[in-house]
Formats: structure tokens, C-alpha cells, sequence
């Protein structure tokens, strides 16, 4: 089923993405007939099943607090699309 | 000179060590064929000639000397998802499109360290989201094959379509890929080339570009087995910089191509049957068993039982995973910028601009999956899901070594008989998915044509950290089904 223009509007708001009106209704289609299929997944019982996070192969590890990186100000900044001095500009959000 | 183009990268390694060939040599004959070719594959968005160059010669002096890396002087590509310092990194993105990174991936790292030259930055789909690398802002890589009946151009897969088709038209000697849902496997398979996913954790993270952080994993991709072992060894280590690294070994994975696959137990999963696939396959993968049956192995059927809900549980938690990555695209820091008056306009602006159509449509499945309501409803009961997945190869593997199944449900097809339906287009990665899903390593090797003259692939899956075996298995199918085949578009081919 398509979803409608209302929530595709909302989940483009959510994402900040922003979508032409003629865009909202494809998508609506395309999200609709995925989030369709995936919907099959009800049908697994998932009764105290416990939800997979990473593949526990990893170790969780701790380090010492300490400084490893950083003092390198110009690199970070050196693709930024607008900065002023050492500084990311941005459009004003305080009135 | 003829034959360079014959070199696989085991020989044109010896080739170097022994002084008949040099480094600048064979790379200045690399970067020939990419000039001669590449108009015709655009397997490449940035090449490197220059910078290759002066590699090629570094690499010389300590040839000359008797040193240098395990790489020395090989001529590789890399998948443009790997950040390297000072080469424009794209991700085949719109919104990356003048990215320079300041640093270098670690993969990318350890192959430079080893002494590895690179030709360039290769193709793919725009943040590695596709599986016939049409999603690119730079246009479509191309299949070096076509079928034998026919001029049209063919997909290469994707999402490593760039390295997959760089490396069958004989462009670089190896290259890198990474595999989030089959990115590897799958164009391997489409290009008739070899290549590795390893196990989650086994090459770092650090510096790849973001999709789908709990299944994207580098690998190595050749014209052959060996050629991806002596490459995975050089990629793969414990790095502190990823925290799902895990610090275990690397071993000598090109030894293992000797070990052979008697009394090794191979599992059929019977679910990997699918209804509707082509005869030539199912014919290909009952070729498979006979090849290991008679090189010694054991075939026994087993089952995966939650095989077909592996593509909706990867659809929901790549996609999850994909919203929550990408949020870091917002025009400020890095990337593409559409200035509005608003901050959060300027949000919307920069985004609308630089993702393209499959992008946008992932990242905004992902926010609704995991939006307010619906986090349960989706993303947690994939995530369960997807336990079961795991457990289900786990028990395979109490009794069976290795798994073999077909790595694509088709050979490679026409850029123009792209399915319009989404849900139809992922089915490409029905059997590549389940071991992303569950960690495990997996690997594509070339095992014959199509009738129309097209190469087929066969999957083997393995246990956690048992890349030797399922290189060993693999090695055994390479031995048997003899794939000497070329594409119609090489570098050895003189026009």
C-alpha cells in the first residue's frame, strides 16, 4: 500500500531531506511496496528472542584517557563548503 | 611487450621480485590500458597516473635492493568509499563530490605500507547502495563482457562495480571493495573474478565511508584466489581506531590455497533453492558439488530455515543504519552546500541536491523504520530476526565446514532490463545477504558461462575467522571448473 503524501512529507521533515511535490507521490509508491514485503517479518516468532547486536566477536576495550589526535584545526576544516577564519559558518539561528 | 597483460598479481609479483619486469614498467602499462579503455567501462572516477608513477619508482629503488613490502610495485584500484589522503573521495555522491580527505583509511594504509601502487579511485553505486553500480552521480561502470549474441552494454553489479570491472578488463591487478549485502560477491560473479567478504571484524573500518556500519566489510577482490589472499593479508589486522575490529591474527592465507578439501565437509542449504531460478544455475551449483565431491569433499544437505526473511531483516537494519550514517551529510563541515536562509532549509537544500533517487529512498525507509511507533514494530523485530539468522549458520556449522551455494540468482544484465520495482532489483542479493547478516565470511569464485556467453559465480560461506577453509574450497572449484575465459573488452586484447 502507497503511503500517503502526509507521512512521506513527515519522514522527508524528519530526515531533512527536502522533496518536490511531484517526488512525494513516487516515493510514497516505492516506500509503500517495500515497507509491504518487509512486513512478511511478523510472521516469525521472535518469543524471547534476544535482538542480534554486532556479531560478539569484538572485545569491548578500554583505553587510558588521553589525548591521541587533534592539533590539526586547518585539516578539519579543509572541506568545509563556508567558514570564516577557524570557524564553520552557518545561517543565523538566533534572532 | 607482450603477455603484461597476462600477469595475474602473484606472477607479476614474482615477475618484480625476480627484476624481470620493473615496477614503473608495469605500471606505466596499466595506465595505458585505463587511457585506452576506460572510455568505455568509466570504471574509474579519479585516476592517478602521476602519483602512480612516482610510487612505481620508490617501489624500483627498493626492489633493487632486494626489499620492499609483499605489494611492492602492484598496480591496484580503490573502491572510491575508501578515504586517501589527499585524492578527492567521492562515493560516487553528488554531495562528496570535491571531498578531499585529510587522512588515509587503514586499509588502504596497510596496502600502501606493503608497498602497493595506486592507479586511482574506482566506481561504485552512490554510498554503496545498488547492486549494478547504475546509482553512481558519475555515470554507470560497464561490464568488459557482453553477451555473445548482442552489443548491449551489461551491469557489472554492484555495489564495487568500478573495482569489479577494472580488474576482469586486466585495468589493475587487484583492487578493494567492500560488501555490506553481496557488493563484492556479486559483481565478482558478473565479471568472472574471485573476491573475498571477510569476517565482520577482519579488516578495519576506519576511513571507509559509512553505510551500514554492523555489515559493511572490506575485502579483496583479483582475477584469482591467490591473487585475493596475498591482497587480504595485506588489508586485514586488529586496528584500535574500530571498535568492532577484533584482535586476532592474520594468518598466511596464501598457504591455504594448498590444503585441498579432503574430508571436508560441504553443506547444501536446501533453502537456497529459490523458485523461479534459471536451470543454468541450479545446473552450475550441482557442478560445484561434483567438483568438491571428486577433489575429496564430503556434500551434505543442510538448512537454514530463516533464509527467506534474510533480504526483508537486511532491508530494515541497512537501511536504519544507512539514515542514522548519512545524517552527517548536512552541507556545513564537508561536502555539497545549497545555501538557504534557514539552518534547517539549508539541511533540506544541501540533501534534496547531492543524494541521488535510491539514496534519498533508503535513507528515508530508514527514518521511518526507525521513527517514533514503528522502532518496535521494524528495526527491533529485525534485529531479532536476525539473531535467528545467525543462529541457524551457527548450527550448520557444528556439522558442516563450509557452504556452498550460487552467489546471484543470474548472470549479468543489460543496464536497460533494470527492474523498475525496487523490491525485484534487491532480489539480485538473495544469496549474498544471509552471511552479511550473520558476520561470516564468504567468497565468489568464477565457475563457467552462461548460454549466452556470460560468467556465473558460486558462493562459499564459512565460519567465523575460517577464511583458509573457504579459500582452500575455493581454490579446489578455481582447479576444476578451469575459468580461462576473457571479456570482450581487456587490456591483452589488441584491437
Amino acid at each position: 500500500m502507497s503511503l500517503d503524501a502526509k507521512t512521506v512529507t513527515r519522514i522527508a521533515r524528519l530526515a531533512r531531506i527536502g522533496l518536490k511535490p511531484e517526488e512525494v507521490e513516487t516515493l510514497g509508491q516505492d516506500m509503500g511496496s517495500i515497507i509491504d514485503w518487509v512486513e512478511q517479518l511478523k510472521e516469525v516468532d521472535v518469543t524471547g528472542i534476544d535482538p542480534m547486536i554486532g556479531t560478539g566477536l569484538a572485545k569491548p576495550r578500554l583505553r587510558e584517557d588521553a589525548v591521541t589526535d587533534g592539533d590539526c584545526r586547518d585539516k578539519v576544516l579543509s572541506n568545509a563548503p563556508e567558514r570564516e577564519g577557524p570557524f564553520f559558518t552557518v545561517p543565523k539561528v538566533v534572532e | 611487450m607482450s603477455g603484461i597483460h597476462d600477469f595475474t598479481l602473484a606472477s607479476a609479483r614474482d615477475a618484480l621480485k625476480s627484476r624481470k619486469i620493473s615496477a614503473v614498467e608495469l605500471t606505466n602499462a596499466h595506465i595505458d590500458a585505463i587511457e585506452r579503455l576506460d572510455g568505455q567501462l568509466n570504471s574509474f572516477i579519479t585516476r592517478t597516473p602521476d602519483q602512480a608513477r612516482e610510487g612505481a619508482k620508490v617501489a624500483d629503488e627498493a626492489l633493487a635492493k632486494g626489499e620492499g613490502g609483499r605489494l611492492c610495485g602492484i598496480p591496484l584500484g580503490i573502491k572510491d568509499l575508501f578515504c586517501t589522503n589527499g585524492v578527492r573521495t567521492t562515493a560516487a555522491s553528488k554531495i562528496l563530490g570535491n571531498f578531499v580527505p585529510p587522512y588515509e583509511s587503514t586499509v588502504t594504509a596497510n596496502l600502501l605500507k606493503d608497498g602497493a601502487v595506486f592507479l586511482g579511485k574506482l566506481n561504485l553505486d552512490e554510498f554503496a547502495m545498488g547492486s549494478a553500480n547504475l546509482n553512481s552521480a558519475f555515470g554507470p561502470a560497464v561490464n568488459p563482457w557482453k553477451r555473445k549474441d548482442s552489443d548491449a552494454k551489461l551491469v557489472p553489479g554492484g555495489s564495487s562495480g568500478g573495482s569489479a570491472a577494472a580488474v576482469a578488463a586486466g585495468l589493475v591487478l587487484g583492487a578493494t571493495g567492500t560488501d555490506t549485502g553481496g557488493s563484492i560477491r556479486q559483481p565478482a560473479a558478473f565479471t568472472g573474478i574471485a573476491g573475498i567478504k571477510p569476517t565482520y571484524g577482519r579488516c578495519s573500518r576506519f576511513g571507509t565511508i559509512a553505510f551500514a556500519s554492523s555489515l559493511d566489510q572490506a575485502g579483496p577482490m583479483a582475477r584469482n584466489l591467490q591473487d585475493c589472499a596475498i591482497l587480504l593479508e595485506s588489508m586485514a589486522g586488529f586496528d584500535p581506531r574500530d571498535s568492532t575490529s577484533v584482535d586476532t591474527p592474520v594468518p598466511n592465507y596464501e598457504a591455504s590455497l594448498k590444503r585441498g578439501v579432503k574430508g571436508l565437509r560441504v553443506g547444501i542449504p536446501k533453502e537456497y533453492h529459490v523458485e523461479g531460478m534459471p536451470a543454468e544455475i541450479e545446473a552450475l551449483w550441482q557442478q560445484g558439488m561434483n567438483w568438491l565431491r571428486d577433489a575429496g569433499a564430503e556434500i551434505v544437505e543442510v538448512s537454514l530455515p530463516h533464509t527467506k526473511y534474510g533480504l526483508p531483516t537486511y532491508y530494515i537494519a541497512a537501511l536504519a543504519e544507512a539514515s542514522s550514517n548519512l545524517a552527517r551529510y548536512d552541507g556545513l563541515r564537508f561536502g555539497e552546500r545549497v545555501s538557504a536562509p534557514s539552518l534547517d532549509g539549508l539541511y533540506e537544500a544541501s540533501r534534496a541536491a547531492g543524494f541521488g533517487e535510491e539514496v534519498k529512498r533508503r535513507i528515508l525507509i530508514g527514518t521511518h523504520v526507525l521513527s517514533s511507533g514503528y522502532y518496535d514494530a521494524y528495526y527491533l523485530r529485525a534485529q531479532k530476526v536476525r539473531t535467528l539468522i545467525q543462529q541457524d549458520f551457527l548450527k550448520a556449522f557444528e556439522n558442516v565446514d563450509v557452504l556452498l551455494t550460487p552467489t546471484a540468482p543470474s548472470g549479468a544484465f543489460a543496464q536497460d532490463e533494470k527492474p523498475t520495482d525496487p523490491v525485484q532489483m534487491y532480489l539480485n542479493d538473495v544469496f549474498t545477504v544471509p552471511a552479511s547478516m550473520a558476520g561470516v565470511p564468504a567468497l565468489s569464485v568464477p565457475a563457467g558461462l552462461d548460454a549466452r556467453g556470460v560468467p556465473l559465480g558460486l558462493q562459499l560461506i564459512g565460519k567465523f575467522f575460517d577464511e583458509e577453509t573457504l579459500i582452500a574450497a575455493g581454490h579446489a572449484i578455481e582447479q576444476a571448473a578451469a575459468f580461462h575465459h576473457r571479456p570482450t573488452i581487456h587490456a591483452g586484447v589488441s584491437a
